[in-house]
């Protein structure tokens, strides 16, 4: 029973950190319709700039712990953000006119760009995230030991997907983004700003994502230039999951997968740990498409 | 084509040919991979090219049709160009058990579903899935081709292996292209409702193009395992169909030549630059990023088929 | 037995019922024309009759045969053709390969003949090559065949969408708005094709706004509002019937010029 609660928790923290990714896909799809491949790296982008900021300004030394990685979590959101606005400007904003495919390959492109851009400039090896930054004390939940650590992750992803949720539903850029999510040309006509509101999109799905990144450095220690090849795909089938486009879903469907993940993982085999989301996402495109919470996927007559 | 144009291949193809007589091992070797990743190339053409099916997932047919014959060679002694059909068959069934569910899904996700498909290929591989595929460090020992006799082992006479079962690729897949089912793959790419609806069945044809594309990759897995007499998984990951998705993209998709053309340059820059190696992949990004935005088509776009239609005389 | 019989054919998309419990028939050699106003469910009975919709009611009978449901492609070697309110051409194909789309469904070159061009495959493209120049010069495109179908002109896409149609060899041709942003000559020599191709032993199902065109060519109406049948006649009975006057005509003689 332990061991049961354990993975459950376990799987609910990585859940989040799929979840933060999946809205960064779920929000660009829903506004442009377009996969970014590029998120994942992103998201990669993000553990490694948090890494060199965190070492170079040496934060915790001087803010302690918590105020330290705070800070560093606005940085990192700050500056993969921007970098997410660069990229829809190169590599998306000249396809706006252009068949889905084109617009398919160059974010491939951009995904493989990123990618061995991190490569080239850290190398190819495993870096290690300071340890130690935050007290990891076990904290007794329902009489169970629990790493403080697992609970953070938890906690602050599910406050950031609460802000983001009233963000979108309460504001009036949140609704100026809903609106052109379900009809761009209709939006553009009743005076939204497209162009702005892409722009905000992709600085705050990639923010999302990019702080995702720090937050596995700071809880696995590791991080490699690759990682966000199997994040990405992991989130996106979270996203797929709950439904793409789908805010509420993405979040759904990241704790969802974490959870079936870290349980699979647990009961029946380590080995085919990663091969459980794709298999997840194969069945859910094949048997129910629209998601748990979501739209069509399959060619409309 | 218009008979220059088969004269100029054909000249093209025939100085090819004289290649191992003027160039060393290495360069040899570097052809041998630049025909290998051709035949490759060409397969997928069928469905991303001809079909417009945005496929990413090409690595796992090539990976069964190699790991079929390592399998085959290895465990039951099945010479190794005895295994080429059998290759192709089991590339061709996988594809067919594979494709069926997923054809009818868009664009963009049939791609993920590809990769999705493709990495669970190499994770079964990896875990010795039925206790066959040796695991991550794979399959060893493959035996060389024999020919009548003759074992086939240097560079030199794989180039002519490579190289004519690539010409004879280039042929079939010309005259695919002016016929009955060529057409229908381009019909259901252009606007698949307007095809079903002028009496094409489509998802047929889907599943056609996608069972074509991977026995002819299979079979090029023959190739590949007997020219490197060990296989693993590595070999055959997402990065290897993303490379395979490159060559026809950049080249030109639906075009034969384009695709050749795209084999040269992905494969074989690489090589005349060695220097930026570990810049490679960038550069292919970069090079994505770019060809869509200036130049969709890729370099070779496809060229319309000519009907002389005075006298009804066929397709040119 | 009527060639096409609609017997209260129903389609419901979530709350709303697009297509009502309409009956209608076509016997075979007639010209029925399909007319209502914008939105009133005609298309949807297209694509009921063409398979692209499954009914949720009703059956649609073909020569006799239960035909609700069966695949498009299906449907069109039966016998049944049919072009797209919005034109759809392979645009970036030649007009005479859009022609041949058509003969595909009634060639039979496979995979293999396809890959060795056998002589029955080189004798079958000769054929199918000659019948789409044929289809071409019948609807008035005969010297157009090298060109890409995107340079076409809008009336003569309709044209081609029409040899393409043909190249099917049906008995029954269903036209969605074949005169769409066509010119007065232009609807003119619709006419005269719609009467040639009614020479050959077609018969057409079509849906036009025109009403020119739709009072000089057809045999009967059919008039649908908001998804159900009102009306059925020759267009003389429907010309004068108050309802549907009411429902249409009135409304469009407003916004149709001359």
């Amino acid at each position: 029973m332990e061991q049961f609660f354990q993975q459950l928790t376990n799987g609910l923290a990585v859940g989040g950190i799929y979840a933060l990714i999946a809205l960064g896909y779920t929000m660009v799809y829903g506004v442009l319709k377009l996969i970014n491949f590029a998120h994942g790296d992103l998201f990669t982008i993000g553990a490694y700039l948090g890494l060199t900021l965190l070492t170079s300004l040496a934060l915790t030394d001087h803010v302690g712990g918590f105020l330290g990685i705070g800070l560093l979590a606005l940085m990192v959101m700050g500056l993969v953000g921007v970098i997410g606005i660069l990229l829809e400007r190169i590599a998306y904003r000249p396809l706006r006119e252009s068949p889905r495919l084109s617009a398919v390959v160059s974010a491939l492109g951009a995904s493989i760009f990123f990618q061995n851009a991190v490569m080239l400039v850290y190398g190819a090896k495993f870096y290690v995230y300071p340890q130690n930054l935050l007290p990891n004390i076990p904290v007794s939940v329902l009489g169970m030991p629990i790493p403080l650590m697992r609970i953070l992750i938890l906690v602050a992803s599910v406050v950031m997907m609460i802000c983001l949720y009233l963000f979108v539903q309460k504001t009036r850029i949140g609704t100026a983004i809903r609106a052109a999510a379900i009809d761009q040309g209709a939006a553009r006509l009743m005076g939204i700003d497209v162009n702005r509101v892409i722009m905000i999109v992709f600085c705050i799905g990639p923010a999302l994502g990019g702080v995702a990144g720090m937050m596995v450095g700071i809880y696995y220690g590791q991080i490699n230039f690759t990682m966000g090849w199997i994040y990405g795909l992991k989130a996106f089938t979270a996203a797929i999951l709950g439904g793409i486009g789908n805010i509420p879903g993405a979040m759904v469907g990241g704790l969802l997968l974490g959870v079936i993940e870290a349980l699979g993982a647990a009961y029946i085999s380590m080995a085919w740990k990663d091969a459980i989301a794709f298999v997840v996402l194969i069945l859910i495109l094949i048997v129910r498409p629209t998601g748990l919470l979501g739209e069509r996927v399959a060619e409309k007559i | 084509m218009k008979v220059p144009g088969h004269l100029l291949a054909g000249a093209l193809f025939a100085l090819l040919l004289c290649a191992p007589l003027a160039l060393d091992r290495y360069w040899v070797d570097v052809l041998n991979s630049i025909g290998l990743y051709a035949i490759l190339g060409l397969s997928l053409n069928i469905i991303l090219g001809y079909a417009g099916m945005f496929h990413m997932g090409h690595a796992a047919f090539y990976a069964i049709g190699a790991y079929t014959t390592a399998i085959l060679n290895t465990s039951y002694g099945v010479p190794v160009l005895w295994t080429l059909p059998l290759s192709g068959l089991a590339a061709a069934l996988f594809a067919l058990a594979v494709a069926r569910p997923i054809i009818h899904l868009r664009g963009d996700y049939l791609l993920i579903v590809t990769i999705g498909m493709v990495e669970i290929v190499r994770i079964a591989l990896i875990n010795d899935v039925f206790g066959i595929t040796g695991g991550a460090n794979g399959i060893f020992g493959i035996d060389r081709p024999q020919l009548f006799g003759f074992k086939i082992r240097q560079p030199q006479h794989f180039f002519y292996l490579i190289w004519l079962f690539a010409g004879l690729t280039i042929l079939l897949f010309s005259l695919l292209e002016n016929s009955r089912f060529g057409r229908a793959l381009n019909y259901l790419r252009e606007d698949e409702v307007a095809a079903e609806g002028s009496g094409i069945n489509t998802a047929a044809y889907k599943l056609a193009a996608f069972v074509l594309g991977a026995g002819w990759a299979g079979m090029a897995g023959t190739i590949f395992a007997a020219k490197m007499t060990i296989i693993s998984p590595e070999s055959f990951s997402f990065w290897e169909s993303v490379v395979l998705f490159m060559i026809v993209i950049l080249g030109g998709a639906g075009n034969i030549a384009g695709v050749i053309l795209g084999a040269f340059l992905v494969v074989g820059l690489p090589e005349i630059f060695r220097d930026f190696a570990s810049a490679r992949m960038l550069f292919y990004g970069l090079a994505m990023m770019f060809m869509m935005i200036y130049r969709t088509q890729g370099i070779l776009p496809p060229r319309p088929r000519v009907y002389r239609l005075d006298r009804a005389g066929g397709a040119q | 037995m009527s060639l096409l019989a609609l017997d209260r054919i129903t389609k419901r998309f979530g709350g709303l019922t697009a297509v009502n419990r309409v009956s209608f028939a076509v016997e075979e050699g007639q010209v029925v024309g399909l007319i209502g106003p914008n939105g009133a469910g005609k298309t949807t009975v297209f694509n009921l009759i063409t398979g692209n919709y499954r009914p949720d009611e009703g059956t649609v009978q073909f020569q006799g045969q239960a035909i609700g449901g069966l695949a498009p492609h299906r449907i069109v070697s039966l016998g049944i053709a049919r072009t797209f309110q919005t034109i759809r051409l392979f645009q970036n194909l030649s007009v005479v390969e859009n022609v041949l789309a058509g003969c595909h469904c009634r060639m039979r070159t496979g995979i293999f003949g396809s890959l060795f061009h056998t002589p029955g495959q080189r004798r079958e493209e000769r054929q199918v090559l000659a019948q789409a120049r044929d289809e071409l010069a019948f609807v008035g495109l005969g010297d157009s065949g090298g060109q890409l179908a995107k340079n076409l002109s809008y009336g003569n896409q309709r044209l081609l969408e029409i040899a393409r149609a043909l190249a099917t060899r049906p008995k029954l041709l269903i036209l969605d708005e074949p005169a769409g942003g066509m010119n007065d000559q232009e609807t003119q020599e619709l006419i005269g094709l719609i009467g040639r191709m009614r020479a050959r032993g077609l018969t057409i199902l079509l849906i036009e706004h025109d009403m020119k065109l739709v009072m000089k060519a057809c045999d009967q109406l059919v008039v649908i509002e908001y998804g159900s049948k009102i009306a059925a006649g020759t267009p003389e009975e429907i010309q004068h019937n108050p309802r549907v006057i009411e429902a249409y005509l009135g409304a469009d003689s407003d916004d149709d010029e001359d």
